[in-house]
């Protein structure tokens, strides 16, 4: 019957010849491809501070924070938004978390040979009018356009600047243990969203994406008085994956409280459904901050009073053992370890 | 939410594991069969709370972990095939083969789509009527249903470009493979939710009777798990042979006979290799005559690829309950879920997932 007969195991596929999706997942394969290519290339002490945004020395006291994100999403429109409103959006908030106030974008389009004129005017309006509400213009831009079917429909760059005032030290590496750990809203809704939007789901989702310029929000957590460690948009990755990031970087472990993460009922259940956990799923509205316990208060009631922080709420605590790892108090009370993702995020078998 | 907080809810897990902790008086080895049940015990944390005399053994039904190399090799071969379709449950695309897995397939140009259910693939086959359409009909008896109305939707549709890539499992089979192994540890069984859903659990009386082993049903939330385990235990406790259904709302003992009957029409049992296990006799589906024109092996002359497994980790053991998965010397490092060295890590239903996602402790 060959049941005794020990073990049988396939080769490790590392993935190292050639991209594949998983490269672009903004999980461990995104990282890693980050640190064993680009770094040794482009290595200098900006970039290896590993944040959303680079900062950079004015000389004066001030530092310069700048960003740059290219967005393809399909389709280019879905439920609470679209590619034009991502790409003001996303590159907005990675700026934005270093404590810099957006001064100014550029953007570059690349577009597809064939692509309706009034698909691209809608995402220009878009865009200006998420430009217009996160208080930024757009001061320089390009456009190429590319032979059908090289492009699915269109693909946006932007690049963002803003200045970090002097003596603000807001960075991935700066948490400490006893930092709260704040997240401002129900996690999962953009990657539903999306998902949903594609049609093939073969049911209806009733979310929509999370989109939205974080700026005010930041603004309003600062005007506070709190003092803000570390401020992460979870995007692509999603919660689980930032918060191994920012443990790392800062060399603490956090320990979240499973009951005081918000999910949406119908992401939770979709979520369930497909066989996803609403920890990796991508969001574009949310931020988490680091910050000292004691001023965890003041940052969520400042927070709640705003449009995109109403949800927020307090989800776990840096600690000083285990740096480096992210664990979660479960409903039960048990201890289990939240891992980054590792490649594409996949819907299980059944 | 209806229907899924209320079977999470912490009160009333710890009052039936306190319950179980009254029952117990000595130590049991109990098996999960289905690997969502080993996810979402070890994801809920379930296993820390049980009493030290309830061990769990995780079994082989992970659908993903067990498809022979061999048919892994088929489908990307399949896949690689100019003007071909292939599409595919998400998990299978991690699953590395001899040389490749479908990721570096779709990598190098190949056609290669995650789909939701083999429906879908019908309706990329209608859509694509100059491309072939092939779907790798993988799985236990819980997609089996699903996957034969895809056959069977084919035939009455007349579609010529789809086929199926079959590798289907059945549990009964592997649990009497278990349970007449030598090192046999196992003592009572936690028998598949969903399978039983399709199935029904009238398979099992003989099995429990030949083997003396008692088997409850079980669900997938924390509640429907802990209650599973208090039921095997009350009869292991007591010497009773039986088995019950813990998992009433959804499973009954004839199951879903409809679906059992289209099943049959579409499929006969075959002698099947196990990925980690080895050939097991009678423990899989495989397409009958009338249907063969559907069948993917031969449409594609990929039936002389052959395929030998090295030994490299102990998924083999893993899936027979012998091991845990952090008593393999390559857990975590070398072996993690971006670069397995076996399936039982790549699946998301596979145990050493779920230990290196949830139970790190390095």
């Amino acid at each position: 019957m060959g049941i005794e007969n020990g073990p049988v195991c396939p080769l490790p596929l590392p993935h190292m010849e050639r991209i594949v999706m998983g490269h672009g997942s903004g999980g461990k394969m995104s990282h890693d491809l980050v640190a064993r290519l680009f770094l040794p290339y482009f290595d200098n002490p900006v970039l290896r501070q590993g944040d959303d945004a680079g900062a950079i020395n004015l000389g004066n006291d001030q530092r310069l924070a700048i960003s740059t994100d290219s967005h393809v999403v399909k389709p280019l429109f879905f439920p609470g938004g679209d590619i034009g409103r991502l790409a003001v959006c996303g590159t907005v908030n990675d700026v934005a978390m270093l404590g810099a106030q957006p001064a100014c974008l550029s953007a570059g389009f690349i577009l597809e040979e064939g692509l309706e004129m009034g698909v691209l005017e809608r995402v220009l309006a878009s865009m200006q009018a998420a430009a217009q509400e996160a208080g930024v213009q757009i001061v320089t831009g390009d456009t190429k356009v590319v032979e059908r079917g090289k492009a699915d429909g269109l693909y946006i760059n932007t690049t963002g600047v803003g200045v970090i005032p002097t003596g603000r030290q807001i960075g991935g590496a700066q948490a400490r243990p006893g930092d709260a750990v704040i997240l401002s809203g129900p996690i999962g809704d953009h990657g539903m969203a999306v998902l949903a939007a594609r049609g093939e789901l073969g049911f209806e989702l009733d979310v929509q994406s999370d989109v939205a310029p974080l700026n005010h929000l930041i603004a309003a957590m600062l005007e506070s008085g709190a003092q803000i460690h570390v401020l992460r948009d979870p995007t692509r990755g999603g919660l689980a994956t930032t918060l191994n990031e920012i443990a790392m970087q800062s060399g603490v472990s956090i320990l979240l409280q499973e009951g005081s993460i918000p999910v949406r009922p119908q992401v939770a259940a979709v979520c369930e459904a497909l066989g996803f956990d609403p920890l990796y799923v991508a969001n574009e509205g949310k931020l988490v901050a680091l910050l000292p316990a004691q001023e965890a208060g003041r940052a969520l009631e400042a927070m709640r009073r705003t449009r995109y922080g109403e949800g927020a709420a307090l989800i776990g605590q840096a600690l000083a053992d285990s740096p480096g790892r992210v664990l979660m108090k479960t409903r039960l009370g048990s201890t289990r370890v939240v891992d980054r993702l590792a490649g594409e995020l996949l819907p299980r078998i059944c | 939410m209806k229907y899924l907080e209320e079977y999470r809810e912490a009160q009333l897990v710890r009052g039936v594991i306190d319950e179980i902790r009254r029952t117990v008086t000595r130590p049991w080895v109990m098996m999960e069969i289905c690997g969502g049940q080993t996810h979402s015990i070890i994801r809920h944390g379930l296993d820390q709370l049980l009493p030290a005399e309830i061990e769990l053994a995780h079994g082989p039904g992970c659908p993903v972990c067990v498809t022979p190399l061999e048919l892994i090799d088929k489908a990307l071969a399949i896949a690689a095939q100019p003007g071909v379709i292939f599409t595919s449950y998400g998990d299978m695309l991690r699953v590395p083969g001899s040389e490749r897995d479908l990721f570096s397939v779709r990598a190098t140009g190949g056609d290669v789509r995650v789909v939701y259910s083999p429906l879908d693939a019908l309706k990329i086959a209608q859509q694509n009527p100059d491309k072939q359409v092939v779907f790798f009909a993988i799985g236990f008896e819980t997609t089996a249903p699903a996957n034969v109305m895809s056959v069977r939707q084919a035939r009455a549709l007349g579609l010529k470009n789809f086929s199926i890539l079959v590798s289907h499992v059945r549990v009964p089979p592997a649990m009497h493979a278990i349970l007449s192994a030598p090192h046999n540890r196992v003592q009572g069984f936690l028998l598949a939710g969903h399978v039983c859903a399709v199935m029904g659990y009238w398979e099992y009386p003989p099995l429990a009777t030949k083997y003396g082993v008692p088997m409850a049903v079980a669900g997938f939330e924390p509640l429907d798990l802990a209650q599973g385990i208090l039921q095997t235990a009350r009869m292991l406790e007591a010497g009773r042979v039986e088995v019950e259904n813990a998992y009433a709302r959804l499973v009954s003992f004839e199951g879903n006979r409809p679906a059992q009957q289209i099943i049959g029409q579409v499929f006969e049992e075959c002698d099947r290799k196990w990925r980690g296990i080895g050939l097991i006799p009678n423990s899989g589906w495989r397409l009958r005559p009338e249907y063969e024109a559907f069948n993917a092996e031969n449409r594609f002359d990929v039936a002389q690829i052959q395929s030998e497994e090295s030994p490299l980790c102990i998924a083999g053991l893993v899936l027979q309950g012998l091991k845990k998965p952090h008593e393999c010397a390559a857990f975590g490092q070398p072996c993690t879920p971006e670069t397995p060295l076996g399936a039982t890590m790549v699946s998301s239903e596979g145990a050493c997932a779920a230990y290196y996602r949830y139970k790190r402790s390095d």
